[in-house]
């Protein structure tokens, strides 16, 4: 039966549309995905549902709920449905819960707002769905604050947050996005169990088409505000009626034309490496405890090889790569770039820092806004004895805008100008501008869409092919990683426990970590008509 | 919590020793000796001399600064060069005026601010908070002292309902003290509450914009709920400290303001203390000004671990 019915729904923020007259049904105990690349409105279809939308929106149309309106309820009626028949959980569980107030409090609160029960049978609740959603009152008492949990964890309280008083409907916005990929198995496969044992309605917002095809029911497709295909999922997912479905499924499992790799000469060199942080004193006047986040980790990357370095949060990768670009100096071992160290004497070694370059995750938070983007792509050149002036510096940054696919008259923009996809590739001919011999890749595409991925893992690939470059890439992306290298090594706990070429270990993992990564990835399914896709994805 | 408490203390005792050397050092390479500045031009060497040993002051450097802060760890800060009288009777004649008026002062600015701050940053960008903010921006502009004068000029001299300026003394009965501080309180606290009014809207908007906000929101809880359940502790921590800060400033800073109001503070006392080279109560003064000051900041930061959770954990 039909719990939510969302007709003709139109929006608009300050005038700009948002939304085109959408249409969905949501049913009690169904899963339902909004599926689409980010701006196409799936969020604001999920706060038009929350009453929650910004300042000066303008809607139309009808959003459904037992017969009411949710559009047209008064606010006081909205705050009584939020929380008690209608929960929300969101994408970034670090920033969701109040810092400074226990969990328990936080628990309670969605129970006592409502004044659905007691003080003290609000507390037993508390309990009850903290330990439903996993976090059972003995490791978690209601007194813990949210900075002693982890991600996941944190999440789990959102969720019990959100389930204390039974919903009938539970939208979920991107709640695994920022999650490891294990973390994000467990997080799925609870909010599945709830789904079903409270015969909920759960609205799945996702940008990730593997996490959909295993869960939902029914698939949107979404795209500027529009639905552009819907149905359920595993006929969308076979039909693939329109075209954008189409190009969002092969952008998913995009494999890049890597060519072999040339793999002479040994260029990067890491020797029993060790990184050690002081962690706090346990006693007032005590020495500091170490925690060492590298153990005596040795590899050794060729020249012209695509390397690539996966783990979760927290398993060393990040001190790693910091140690590498010698920004930070090693307690043990040795890092060496063709044959010279990374640091020397104390300092980071310039002439090895030349021959490498980095590009981030996030663009736009690695660029100085004030600058004009000549400027930013120059940077590096700081490190050059004898950096190129006047036309000659003209040429370089020409010349490394057009290899990136960029128009050499964009060196005098601003970078607001740019999306999110432009803004990488301005990222990325910062560093080539310089002519590097390795590219650190640090989550470089994680915060793409998946369509400007796949464009952004061709041009990576075709440059590493036209000057032979050298590549590291650091992700939590099985599927990326698998595109762009040719060898792949898994990091956990500070080790790195298996370091075999790409396809070997994605056809047969060694290590029992590996299997348990690649098992938690959500995976897209093999229909027969998507086949011409150039090996068959994750 | 207890380690955080002791950490906070031994940093607060390492201030001290650090603060009491800096002022007996900068005190010291002051020009003007105190001796011949006491007896006038035309003493005799041998008089200034005999006053010298008198006061101590032919002793060494660092017995006097050992002897110095010796006396004052049991109570005793010497005795005034001018006046000779207990230096510590005469701070704490001036500190039964100045502690009451910043306290006083700290209230009123501290009352005004908060619903203030949070009416304006519930109200972002209505009239209500343009308001507000245009007020803070004239609270912030004008100097106190004139504010004092437009307060003598209205309620002492217009209105009548205070004197115009002195002190009757707490002997006189509570009220009567509170009301001739009443004038000088409210020059003083208006400039500061605009400063902290400013402080709590803008933190309250910060917070307002937290994820955990609308997670709260998603609750059930209407937008006057969530901010105050939600946004005002979290809004605190820069509080806190610019409260912390406007303590000390109101403690030593209100020089002025006893000027116009003929008090007689600890400001006024140091400031004939340095005209008259009355070193020694220069120094003890200042060195109370600075205990009270870190005093302050210590209990602004209990205050901080009380508000906040994660720094109880954290070292």
């Amino acid at each position: 039966m039909t719990l939510l019915s969302i007709e003709n729904l139109t929006l608009a923020i300050q005038g700009t549309p948002i939304l085109h007259s959408i249409s969905l049904n949501i049913a009690a105990g169904e899963i339902t995905a909004l599926t689409g690349e980010s701006g196409s409105g799936k969020s604001m279809t999920a706060f038009a549902t929350m009453g929650l939308l910004p300042k000066g929106t303008a809607t139309s149309g009808t959003i459904a709920f037992d017969d009411a309106n949710l559009l047209a309820l008064p606010e006081p009626q909205m705050c009584d449905l939020r929380g008690r028949e209608i929960g929300m959980v969101f994408q970034e569980p670090m920033t969701a819960l109040n810092p400074v107030q226990t969990i328990g409090a936080q628990v309670m609160e969605t129970i006592l707002v409502h004044k659905a029960m007691t003080p003290e049978q609000a507390e037993t609740r508390a309990r009850d769905v903290l330990d439903r959603v996993g976090l059972p009152p003995d490791r978690f008492p209601l007194s813990r604050y949210p900075h002693e949990l982890s991600g996941g964890q944190r999440q789990r309280v959102v969720i019990a947050m959100a389930i204390a008083l039974r919903l009938r409907l539970l939208i979920a916005d991107e709640p695994t996005t920022a999650l490891d990929v294990t973390t994000q198995a467990q997080i799925l496969n609870l909010l599945k169990r709830l789904v079903k044992e409270d015969d909920m309605a759960l609205m799945m917002i996702t940008h990730d088409l593997a996490v959909v095809s295993d869960m939902a029911d029914t698939l949107n497709v979404m795209r500027h505000g529009e639905i552009v295909e819907s149905g359920p999922t595993a006929q969308v997912l076979r039909d693939m009626r329109h075209p954008y479905t189409r190009q969002l499924f092969e952008a998913s499992r995009h494999q890049a034309e890597l060519g072999s790799a040339k793999a002479d000469a040994p260029l990067l060199s890491v020797q029993n490496v060790s990184r050690d942080y002081p962690l706090p004193r346990a006693t007032l006047f005590g020495t500091r405890p170490m925690f060492r986040a590298v153990k005596d980790v040795s590899f050794e990357i060729r020249r012209g090889e695509r390397v690539g370095l996966v783990g979760e949060s927290g398993c060393g990768k990040s001190t790693l790569t910091r140690a590498i670009l010698g920004l930070e100096p090693v307690q043990s071992g040795q890092i060496t770039l063709d044959g010279d160290p990374v640091w020397q004497d104390g300092h980071p070694n310039l002439n090895v820092r030349r021959k490498m370059q980095v590009v981030f995750q996030d663009p736009y938070g690695s660029f100085n806004p004030r600058h004009r983007v000549a400027r930013l792509i120059t940077e590096p050149f700081h490190l050059l004895t004898d950096p190129p002036k006047g036309g000659e510096r003209d040429t370089a940054v020409s010349e490394a805008l057009t290899a990136v696919g960029l128009k050499p008259e964009d060196a005098n923009r601003h970078i607001h100008a740019f999306s999110g996809g432009q803004r990488q590739r301005i990222a990325i001919a910062r560093a080539l501008i310089i002519k590097p011999d390795l590219i650190v890749f640090d989550e470089a595409v994680s915060a793409l869409d998946v369509r400007v991925r796949a464009q952004i893992l061709d041009l990576m690939a075709d440059l590493s092919r036209a000057y032979g470059l050298t590549y590291l890439f650091i992700s939590h992306d099985l599927s990326v990683v698998r595109s762009i290298t040719d060898r792949v090594m898994v990091m956990r706990a500070g080790e790195i426990v298996e370091d075999r070429p790409t396809a070997d270990i994605f056809a047969a993992p060694n290590h029992i970590y590996t299997r348990e990564l690649m098992t938690a990835a959500p995976q897209l399914p093999d229909f027969p008509e998507a086949q011409d896709a150039p090996q068959p994805a994750l | 919590m207890l380690r955080y408490i002791v950490k906070r203390l031994i940093s607060l005792a390492i201030s001290l020793i650090v603060a009491s050397v800096v002022i007996f050092v900068v005190v010291e390479i002051a020009p003007g000796d105190p001796a011949s500045f006491m007896l006038g031009i035309n003493a005799q060497p041998d008089t200034i001399a005999a006053l010298r040993t008198e006061l101590g002051l032919d002793q060494s450097k660092l017995d006097r600064y050992l002897s110095w802060v010796g006396g004052m760890l049991i109570g005793d800060f010497g005795t005034s060069y001018t006046y000779r009288t207990p230096v510590a009777q005469m701070i704490a004649d001036r500190m039964w005026v100045s502690l009451p008026l910043a306290i006083y002062a700290l209230t009123l600015s501290t009352v005004i601010a908060f619903p203030a701050g949070i009416f304006a940053a519930a109200r972002r960008g209505g009239p209500g908070d343009l308001a507000v903010t245009g007020a803070t921006q004239l609270g912030v502009a004008i100097p106190n002292f004139w504010f004092a004068m437009m307060l003598v000029l209205i309620f002492a001299l217009q209105l009548r309902w205070f004197s115009a300026g002195g002190f009757p003394g707490w002997d006189k009965g509570f009220w009567g003290g509170m009301k001739a501080l009443t004038l000088p309180a409210i020059a003083l606290a208006l400039p500061q509450a605009a400063i902290l009014t400013r402080v709590m809207r803008s933190s309250l908007l910060d917070i307002l914009g937290e994820d955990f906000m609308r997670t709260a929101r998603a609750k059930g809880l209407s937008a006057r709920q969530a901010l105050w359940r939600h946004g005002l502790r979290n809004a605190l921590i820069p509080v806190l400290t610019i409260i912390g800060l406007q303590f000390a400033f109101l403690l030593a800073g209100a020089i002025i303001i006893e000027q116009v109001f003929f008090l007689p503070g600890l400001g006024r006392l140091i400031f004939q203390a340095i005209t008259q080279r009355d070193l020694i109560v220069v120094e003890s003064v200042v060195m109370l000004l600075v205990f009270a000051v870190i005093m302050v900041n210590f209990l602004v930061d209990l205050a901080y671990a009380a508000v906040d959770p994660r720094l109880r954990t954290r070292t």
